[in-house]
């Protein structure tokens, strides 16, 4: 079920394909979507609103959204765009125009098969440049408030800045960006269509920003199982994945305090105490975002949506399965912690002892956080004419009906 | 524990300054009388109202010995009374619903009992609101006791607690709730923690033989009052931990309970905050603000009587939080009565009592930063730190009678129309647009064949059968309550785009 923006994505795109060959030479009639993509509802100006089914346990006098709970509301969403800038904002992420030499699109790292990541224990960059951190899920990032397993972004549009110009990622510039997509006359038509009150007959740094932020926002993944379970279906889950919720969110495991529902992620940065893969240097995380000693080796508390697809995990790939990574967490507390090494662990690393079986059932109730419904098609064909990467492009309706 | 010596160094010699400075112009000592008004207030008869939990509307089930409390859960409907009989259940019981109400019968002195056998993790969870929890014994848990997962409007009482754990009621999340007369004993870190929440009242309640008695962190708007916190390492706890999303602990009235002989050897997990606390503490106010302390009763901790601190000094080794402010501030202490505490101070206090040439551990200890606080007649006590306090301009909390709010925390009342559209958008958008085919057939061809007949829609999307022969089969969607599936079929019928 919920496939919704692959055909939706699919139609829009074929008719951009189908005009594109009546009109044959005439390039300027490419059109964006104009309808939301799925979970949004267009408004009377031409907005995309956020709806979900979590929204009906706002209260005016609860607690802080976000922070627990089945029916809890989530954190303020980013959204607010039009269909037309998450629409250019998906041709823009899946096109490599946007890095220095045309080989790596945002897409290469964040691939939508892989939880848009990519599969690695740390990402590949321009020119195979090896990276320091593995490419984490964009899905949901419209709820967060910190980007960067380091929290060294406060907005998407802040975050993108670190790929596009690190000259190992994409390693473009402000000023080639701009001057690329300005020579191509498809997007200058895209971004007219997605900016119609642009006073500037050039496409703009940040209307690039807004596009892609646009997009990333759209990823949404609020209807798994387990979120069938929270709206009151008991059915849902089945007898293992209820103990494994009861696992989950008991305080011997204590997985649900950081990784807290509904986001599954308490937006917060931890030390959980791991070591660096054999020969990598110690990586101080957050200590160096925030210039804090005790902070040493803290990354974001990850969101385990969609979990299942994104092995391996942790900042370094450390884990390739689920079953290993639960395994951490109950092999001791500061375990891996090298001896010249002071970290300041975080309280809920302790002992659990969980059983063999309990981590079983924790990994069955990690996989019902599983819905990819909402899976945008990555397009045909890219406005910069470059041939798009196989390896980005999103899963074929017929794969995900398997 | 660099931290500690810093401040320790700072306080030293604040100490000698004013030591010094003592001996040069004295000082007021009007020490007027105690006033024992301590434990005149009868319990209110009309406990729960405003919280609305155990207001029991539907049916009653009753399990008995042998049976199973989840079981009846699973059955009970919001609204429902499980009473549970006498008898022993292994089992951890979650409440993923609203308004379901546990009350244990208590037959001749015979409890119903909740038995982990040291095996289980959690006795209760529960994530609905109004939820209320009463007359239950549970013991030999490995997690905790209770544990909230944010409910709001609950009520945990007349509850007897042993060995359960990490914490005994643990409460996390939720807004406006009432824990009262539950005794807790053997808890390895705070036998009643209100972890991130508002509005809630602790009373009437025994705790000792636990790391912590009563702990109230990252809350705000708690009154604990008329509790009997004894023989814990420490015996009440206001804190802001560093870390956690709710960055604030303010507004705590900690009034009228007796903290006695607070002196139990500290056996926290390694890594925990409790653990950090010196055995012999009677109250500890760490980096949480707008704290008042009054009329209560704290004699025979033998560490201190009342600890004011920020994180150093405690020794608690977190990461920092940029978004946590570190101090205690607005510490108001009004009347207290307070004696033979500090008879067995650890090391770093016995620092400070040499630079005050003082033979015995202190009543009041404040170590570390903080702006605003004061204290109504200081020279009652023995006092460390304390000197730079104002004078109160408060000389009571009597207006505060309860945290509570007048009226239930009213979950959002999500019109009927929205909430078809927000379930709409969440779950049916995923394959069906207004006017393109997605993975279903469009909304508008559904609206003609369904017009003016939402039931039919209902009938058609719980049941579904294979209609189109070029779409495949719709997966029925059963698991929306009968009311969702009418709003839902209504508000598709009605879009327009």
């Amino acid at each position: 079920m919920n496939r919704a923006v692959i055909l939706l994505t699919l139609i829009c795109t074929v008719v951009l394909i189908a005009r594109t060959w009546n009109a044959a030479s005439k390039e300027s009639e490419l059109t964006l979507c104009a309808a939301c993509p799925p979970g949004f509802e267009l408004t009377d100006d031409n907005i995309c609103k956020l709806r979900t089914v979590y929204q009906q346990y706002e209260s005016v006098e609860g607690n802080d959204p976000g922070v627990g709970g089945l029916k809890t509301p989530l954190p303020p969403v980013r959204d607010g765009f039009t269909p037309q800038q998450i629409d250019l904002g998906r041709y823009l992420f899946f096109d490599p125009v946007l890095s220095k030499d045309g080989t790596v699109s945002c897409a290469s790292c964040h691939q939508p098969a892989k939880g848009f990541s990519d599969g690695l224990k740390t990402s590949v960059g321009i020119h195979n440049s090896k990276l320091k951190r593995a490419a984490p899920s964009l899905w949901n990032v419209a709820f967060y408030k910190k980007f960067f397993w380091d929290a060294r972004a406060t907005t998407l549009e802040e975050q993108m800045t670190g790929p596009l110009y690190s000259p190992d990622e994409m390693g473009t510039t402000r000023e080639q960006l701009v001057t690329t997509l300005n020579d191509i006359d498809r997007y200058q038509e895209l971004f007219q269509q997605a900016f119609p009150a642009s006073e500037s007959d050039q496409i703009e740094l940040n209307e690039i920003y807004t596009a892609l932020t646009a997009f990333e926002s759209s990823l949404i993944s609020l209807n798994s199982r387990y979120d069938q379970y929270a709206h009151g279906y008991a059915g849902a889950l089945n007898k293992q994945e209820i103990e494994g919720l009861n696992i989950f969110r008991s305080f011997v495991a204590r997985c649900a305090e950081c990784h807290t529902p509904p986001l599954f992620t308490n937006q917060q940065v931890a030390v959980i105490g791991l070591a660096e893969p054999a020969g990598s240097v110690f990586d101080p995380g957050a200590q160096e975002t925030f210039n804090e000693p005790t902070l040493r080796g803290a990354f974001k508390v990850p969101s385990l949506r969609n979990i299942d697809r994104t092995a391996p995990y942790t900042h370094s790939g450390r884990f390739s399965s689920l079953r290993e990574m639960i395994g951490f967490y109950t092999a001791g507390r500061g375990h891996e912690v090298a001896k010249n090494e002071k970290l300041h662990i975080h309280w809920h690393i302790w002992e659990p002892n969980l059983t063999n079986y309990e981590m079983d059932r924790l990994v069955d109730f990690v996989k019902t956080l599983t819905d990819e419904g909402f899976m945008p098609l990555s397009p045909e064909k890219l406005p910069s004419g470059i041939a798009i990467d196989p390896i980005t492009i999103s899963q074929t309706l017929s794969s995900i009906q398997q | 524990m660099k931290t500690v010596k810093r401040i320790l160094l700072v306080v030293v010699i604040l100490a000698i300054g004013i030591y010094c400075g003592k001996l040069i112009f004295g000082r007021g000592s009007d020490i007027p009388a105690p006033i024992p008004t301590y434990f005149n207030q009868s319990a209110q008869t009309d406990d729960s109202t405003g919280i609305g939990a155990g207001t029991v509307t539907g049916k009653t089930i009753e399990v008995k010995k042998g049976g199973s409390i989840q079981e009846a859960v699973g059955d009970a409907k919001p609204g429902d009374l499980i009473r549970i009989f006498p008898g022993v259940y292994h089992e951890t019981v979650y409440i993923d619903k609203d308004n379901i109400s546990l009350q244990g019968v208590i037959e001749n002195g015979e409890w119903p009992i909740l038995d982990g056998e040291k095996k289980m993790n959690d006795a209760i969870l529960y994530s609905g609101n109004g939820v209320l929890i009463e007359n239950i014994k549970i013991t030999n848990y490995k997690g905790n006791g209770i544990m909230g997962q944010a409910g709001n409007n609950y009520v945990i009482r007349n509850n007897w607690i042993v060995d359960t754990g990490v914490y005994g009621i643990f409460p996390q999340f939720g807004k406006n709730g009432l824990v009262e007369r539950n005794i807790l004993t053997g808890i390895e870190d705070a036998a009643i923690y209100i972890g991130m929440c508002d509005n809630v009242d602790v009373r009437f309640n025994e705790v000792y033989g636990n790391v912590a008695g009563i702990e109230i962190e990252n809350s705000r708007h708690a009154l604990v009052e008329y509790n009997y916190a004894h023989d814990n390492t420490g015996g009440i706890l206001a804190f802001l931990t560093p870390g956690l999303p709710i960055k604030t602990c303010f507004v705590v009235i900690i009034r009228n309970n007796y903290v006695y002989n607070n002196n139990l050897a500290n056996f926290g997990a390694v890594g925990s905050t409790v653990s950090h606390i010196p055995k012999g503490t009677g109250m500890l106010i760490m980096a949480a603000d707008d704290i008042t302390i009054e009329n209560n009763i704290v004699t025979g901790n033998d560490n201190a009587g009342i600890t004011i601190t920020d994180y150093g000094y405690a020794g608690v080794d977190h990461a920092s939080d940029p978004e946590s402010e570190p101090n205690s501030d607005r510490i108001t202490l009004l009347d207290n009565f307070m004696s033979n505490n500090g008879n067995d101070p650890v090391a770093d206090v016995k620092a400070i009592m040499l630079t005050k040439l003082s033979k015995l551990g202190p009543d009041i200890i404040a170590v570390g930063g903080g702006v605003g606080s004061c204290i109504i007649n200081p020279g009652r006590y023995r006092t460390f730190g304390v000197d730079a306090y104002a004078s109160c301009a408060a000389t009571d909390t009597r207006a505060v009678k309860t945290y509570l709010l007048d009226k239930p925390v009213t979950p959002r009342v999500t019109a009927l129309a929205e909430k078809g559209k927000m379930t709409y958008y969440g779950v049916c958008s995923g394959c069906h647009a207004f006017n393109t085919r997605l993975v279903g057939p469009p909304v508008n061809t559904i609206q003609a064949v369904y017009k003016n007949n939402p039931q039919g829609i209902i009938d058609f999307i719980v049941n579904p059968t294979h209609k189109r022969d070029d779409y495949p089969e719709m997966p029925p969607q059963n698991y929306l309550s009968e009311e969702t599936l009418k709003a839902v079929a209504e508000y598709m019928l009605s879009i327009t785009k």
